[in-house]
Order: C-alpha cells, then structure tokens, then sequence
C-alpha cells in the first residue's frame, strides 16, 4: 500500500507531463455517424450533418472495442487508485467547451492532461479521491473542444455480514437446542438403535421414524481439516481452521476448531466441544485436548 | 445407444460478455444448430441445468423453435452436464423427441460467482438448505474449501501430496497453451508457480481451482440415423449414466465410511462400462470434470483407470499429456479452456471424434468425459460412427 501522500505525489508527478500523446480519430467527422447519431437523439436541427453536433465531439475519438494500450493520464491515474483499493468509480462532473462546429472530412486528435488529484475524501459513498482531467480536441493545431472531466475513485464501504445461521428443520431443531444448553446431541433410532449425523426424519438403516438422541461426551478426533483463507467468510476472520471431527461415538461433525496455529494441527488430533453463540444459535466447535 | 452429438456450439470464453445470459445461450444454440446444419425449426427438445438462468421457454422464444415436446433440467451443479445428453438421448430413444439441444449459459465470473461464499445456500427452506446447515455456519461454505476437506484426508490416507495436485494443473494449463478458445492460451504454469499460488484453502492452492468464467456451450443431440444425413460426422453415444450414492450430500458427503472417495463417480464408471461394452483400456482420450485437482485424482482412480491410492503414479510419468497413453482434457479443461460447468468438455469430446480438435489427438476411437464431482453425476462414453 502507498500511503495516501503516495498518491498525492504520483498525481503531482503525472499532472506534471501535461498532454499525453494524441489520440487520432479513427474516421474524420462524416455524415454517416452524424445522420446516426441525430437520428437516435432525435434531432432534426437543419444544420446537420452539413456541420456536425458539437456534443458528438467524444464520439470521434473513441477507442473503439479493443483499445490500443496508451497514456491517458486517467486510466493511469485510476490504476494507481485501483492498486490502493478505491476501485469504485462514478463520474461527477464534465464541463464541455466548444470553440468551432467541426465539419465532415475533418480529422480531430485528442489529448488529455491530469489537473489534479484530491483526497482522501470522506463521501456518502466511501472514502474516495477526485481525479479531474482536462481533454483538448484539435484540427491540427487549432483546439476545437475542451472537457473538464471528473470522478471519483472510492473504497465501497464493506458491507456488514453476518454470519451465517442454520437452517432448521423440525427433524434438527432438538441439536439447535441441545447446543443453546450445553449439549451435543446425536439422533439415536429409538428402533434400532443406529447413531446418525447429521440427523433426518428417517433412519436409512430401518426405516423407523422414531427418532430420539443421546448426549455426546464431546470427545473426538479430527479427521480431516482444512484452513480457510480466501474468499472472506461471513463472521470469520481468515485464516480460519475448519475440522471434521469422528466423535468417540462414531459420527462425524464439522465446526471451527478455534485458538489453534493452524501448522499445528494434525489429522487424530483429539479435540472437544466448545460452544460457541452466534446471534440466536449455538455452534459446536472444537478445542484441542 | 442409438443417439449422437451432431453439432456444438459456443460463444467466446471470457471474464465479463457484457451480455445476458439469455443472449449467450441464444448464441450458442444457434451456433450448435447451424453447425450441424439444423434450423431452429427442427428442434422440440431443450434441456439445462436447474442452475441455469435461462428457461426452455425463453430459449425456444428467441430462437424461433415453435414447439417443444421435450424439456428438462437437471440437478446438482455441474453434475448436470453429462446427464442433460443423457436425458437428450433418452428422449430421441423414446421418440418423445427427434432434435433434442443441451445448453449452459452463464456470466459466472462477471455475475453470479460461484466460488463467493453463498450465505443464501445455507438459507434456503429445503432440504439442500438444511443440509448446507451442517456446514456453512461453521465457515464452510465454497466450493474450494469443501473439496480441501476431501483432499486432505485423500493425502493422509494414500501419501498425495500438493505437487501431485500440481501435475494437473500443470497439464491442463500445458494443453490450453496452445488452445485459441482458451482463457489462459499461451500461459502455461510450472510447478513451482503451482506451488507458489496463494492459498485460497489449504491443502488447495489458488491453481488447484479452475476459472471462474462468462460463457456457453450448446449440444445437439439426435438419432444415429437422422445424424448420417447432417453436416457433421456423428459422435456417438456409446454409455451415458448418472449417479448418487449412498448417504450423499451436495459438496459434504463426509459421513460414509469411505470419505476419501466419489462413489457416485464410480457408480457411473461401471454402467459406461457395461453399456459401451469395454472398459477403460479402449478410451483414447479422457475428459475429466477438472473444477478442483484433487478430484482428477479420484476419478481416476473410480472410473479404473488405475487403482485406489495409485493415480498420483499414474499421472507422474507425463501420461496424461498430449502426447501420453491416457491424454486428459486436450481443450485445456476448466483449469485452462473455461469453467462452462463441464459442457465445453463434452465439445471437446466431439471434436476429438470428429478429429478437429486443435490439440487433436491422433487415432481417436472412443472418448470418456465426466461431469461434476463431490455431487451426484454424470458421464458418456462417446464413440465414432462405424
């Protein structure tokens, strides 16, 4: 990260090499595009297209769908920008001057200076910078147009996430509550018997739906685990270490294992429940033993 | 089988259309069609993803298709891919319809993406949302993360390492080098970049985990014999088989015994197999769903390729290169062509029986591909017409 003087100064540094190189229309200014172009905008003044609209002067420097690389001090300067975070953009103001009309079978060029660069700034939208540019259209020598172009680049404000809460079903909700008390609980086939999780309406080895469920002593082992650093996780910091844990009971369980140097951890690691509130639910995790 | 792919289709592989995924599907279909030397008047079947954004209707509107008598999706994520030629396949059989085309269509990178942590998967009011209640309120919750959760205990139990992980990615990015249509044509990666990629969650690296790509792919299925009079040299459907397994769940089927495994990739292993009337030792080319490495790994090992534990030496010695026994997704595959949830490996597979690819593997008889792993799935074994 530059420091914000950092970007004060390679602003200064830019807006010191003045213009950059001309950009070259493509097509001198023809009837063709202001006949399309008056069309669209449903302007029928007479003029047209013996002279063309002078708000068509952007149009004739456009870099069309797969620009050259070049020097424009504003793609520079929101690159910088970007680098630092403010990756947001709106534009606030363009100030159009216009010194002649431009007729067709002329050729304009464009060149555009950084005026200056202001911030951080606190706005509704984020903290930001105001990048403003000064363009210049020219038939050879003669300038023809200016625009005062401004933008702000901006950090979007993190949106607060919060973590992410189970969805309970009437054949889970007996865990969400045993969790809320202190209590791991695993369902238990009040038929035949057969542990299970994550639980469900139906044992799939007897078809019972009787289900109940037993406390687990907590007690297990960790028997794969990853460690989550990227994307950011709602509610987490990363890195983060995330076990599946085989209780002593012989189910498998996910949850955090907390306060843990990740290099440390080892699949059989024996770990225990903790319980740990978030919002209006309890999850189970795990500590080491 | 008597169906086959006539004709595929796809817009440009990038990071942001700038179009809607309804337009990309459009343009995919219609490219299918028109290679195979259809009209949009010829088709009354469409089948997708339930994933996908665009509905059958929708597709069959701009297209100007004035009836269909045949659509469905099909579940799961990526797990979809084989099985919608597979539902194609099954309708042409039936007579149900004649012109069936299978699409994916999706702005995955610059719109919805999936490798975010989806809270609202895990809030959903059905039964996939209370599934995800096991795991996404303790952070797991991307795909990347829950295929780690595999892949460590894979290490542990059979000695693989990172670097093993790492050949795939390698190969993939070796084959997409010299794919065009490729994201990353003409970047390979060595394996010291491999192993230098940040960590997105350990054990996987930022190049164990494919793109996340804008884009779409569309196939066309029909009969055998409609398909010798069309532009196109049929590849024919030689095995087509979906699979769940027991106590299967969406990315977390941690629970069975064997958690190191995808038996829903064998399941569908043994019935191309049995359909096809061979076994892998018949298949020229392989096209494997390559969204995580560990998972090419598996599937492998699943579809007999080698045995449990065996495909870190299988893949050591350059096999499953271009020019090894066994090439593996000549296109570059997701790590390296394109994330298209599997479809634009299906296209490759016809080309490689056409013999057109531009990675082109010579003497191409049969091909197997595979749809999503770590979910129910899907595969073909695709044949030239003889």
């Amino acid at each position: 990260m530059t420091a914000p003087k950092g970007i004060s100064a390679v602003a200064r540094e830019m807006a010191a090499q003045g213009e950059c190189t001309p950009r070259v229309a493509r097509d001198p200014v023809n009837e063709a595009m202001i006949n399309n172009w008056t069309e669209a905008l449903g302007d029928d003044n007479p003029a047209y297209p013996a002279v063309a609209p002078p708000a068509m002067v952007q149009v004739w420097t456009m870099r069309g769908l797969h620009p050259n690389p070049d020097d424009d001090p504003l793609g520079r300067m929101s690159e910088v920008l970007d680098a630092e975070g403010y990756t947001s953009v709106v534009a606030t103001n363009s100030e159009q001057t216009y010194h002649r009309h431009l007729k067709p079978g002329e050729r304009v060029a464009v060149t555009s200076r950084l005026e200056e660069v202001v911030g951080p700034k606190q706005t509704a939208l984020g903290e930001g910078w105001f990048v403003t540019t000064r363009s210049i259209w020219r038939v050879g020598d003669e300038p023809v147009a200016e625009m005062m172009f401004r933008i702000l680049k901006f950090r979007p404000k993190p949106v607060a996430r919060a973590a992410v809460t189970p969805m309970v079903s009437k054949d889970t909700e007996f865990f969400w509550v045993g969790t809320k008390i202190g209590e791991l609980r695993i369902q238990k086939c009040a038929a035949c018997g057969a542990l299970r999780h994550p639980p469900g309406p139906m044992c799939p080895r007897c078809n019972a739906l009787d289900p109940t469920f037993i406390v687990s002593g907590g007690l297990g082992e960790v028997y794969s685990y990853v460690v989550h650093h990227h994307p950011q996780v709602p509610g987490k910091r990363t890195p983060f270490v995330i076990a599946l844990v085989e209780l002593e009971e012989g189910v498998r369980m996910l949850g955090e294992l907390l306060d843990v140097d990740p290099e440390q951890v080892k699949i059989g690691m024996p770990v225990r429940v903790r319980f740990v509130p978030s919002g209006e639910f309890t999850l189970p995790a795990w500590e080491v033993r | 089988m008597s169906a086959a792919l006539v004709g595929i289709g796809a817009t440009e592989f990038s990071k942001e259309s700038g179009r809607s995924e309804l337009r990309l599907a459009v343009e995919a279909v219609s490219a299918a069609l028109a290679e195979a030397g259809l009209k949009p008047s010829d088709v009354d079947g469409l089948v997708s993803f339930t994933m996908d954004s665009n509905a059958e209707i929708a597709v069959a509107r701009e297209l100007g298709v004035p009836e269909l008598t045949f659509f469905s999706r099909i579940n799961y994520g990526g797990g979809a891919a084989c099985a919608t030629v597979q539902h194609a396949a099954m309708a042409v059989e039936t007579g149900i319809a004649e012109v069936v085309v299978c699409y994916r269509a999706f702005n995955e990178r610059s719109g919805h993406r999936f490798g975010q942590f989806s809270s609202a998967a895990a809030t959903n009011p059905t039964s996939s949302g209370v599934d995800n209640s096991w795991s996404y309120p303790m952070g797991l919750g991307t795909p990347a993360s829950t295929v780690a959760m595999v892949a460590r205990r894979y290490m542990h139990e059979f000695g693989a390492t990172s670097e093993d992980f790492g050949r795939v990615a390698v190969t993939m990015r070796d084959h997409a080098a010299t794919n065009p249509k490729a994201w990353f044509h003409r970047r390979p990666i060595t394996l010291e970049e491999h192993q230098a990629s940040r960590w997105i969650t350990e054990p996987l690296h930022l190049l164990d985990c494919c793109q996340e790509s804008d884009g779409a792919v569309a196939i066309v299925v029909t009969s055998l014999a409609r398909a010798r009079d069309l532009a196109q040299p049929a590849a024919v459907i030689a095995g087509a088989a979906q699979g769940s397994s027991a106590d299967q769940y969406v990315m977390t089927s941690y629970f069975r015994d064997e958690m190191s495994r995808l038996p829903e990739m064998g399941l569908v292993g043994r019935q191309l197999w049995r359909q096809a009337g061979f076994g892998p030792d018949e298949i020229d080319v392989a096209v494997l769903y390559d969204h995580f490495t560990p998972y090419v790994l598996i599937q492998l090992e699943e579809l007999g390729f080698c045995g449990r534990g065996e495909a870190k030496e299988f893949i050591a010695d350059g096999r499953i290169g271009l020019t090894g026994t066994l090439p593996l997704n000549p296109h570059g595959g997701q790590l390296g062509e394109a994330y298209i949830h599997g479809m634009n490996g299906i296209a490759e597979a016809v080309r490689q029986i056409r013999g057109n690819s531009v990675n082109q593997v010579r003497g191409v008889e049969n091909v197997v591909v595979t749809a999503g792993t770590g979910v129910p799935t899907s595969g073909l074994v695709l044949t030239r017409d003889r």
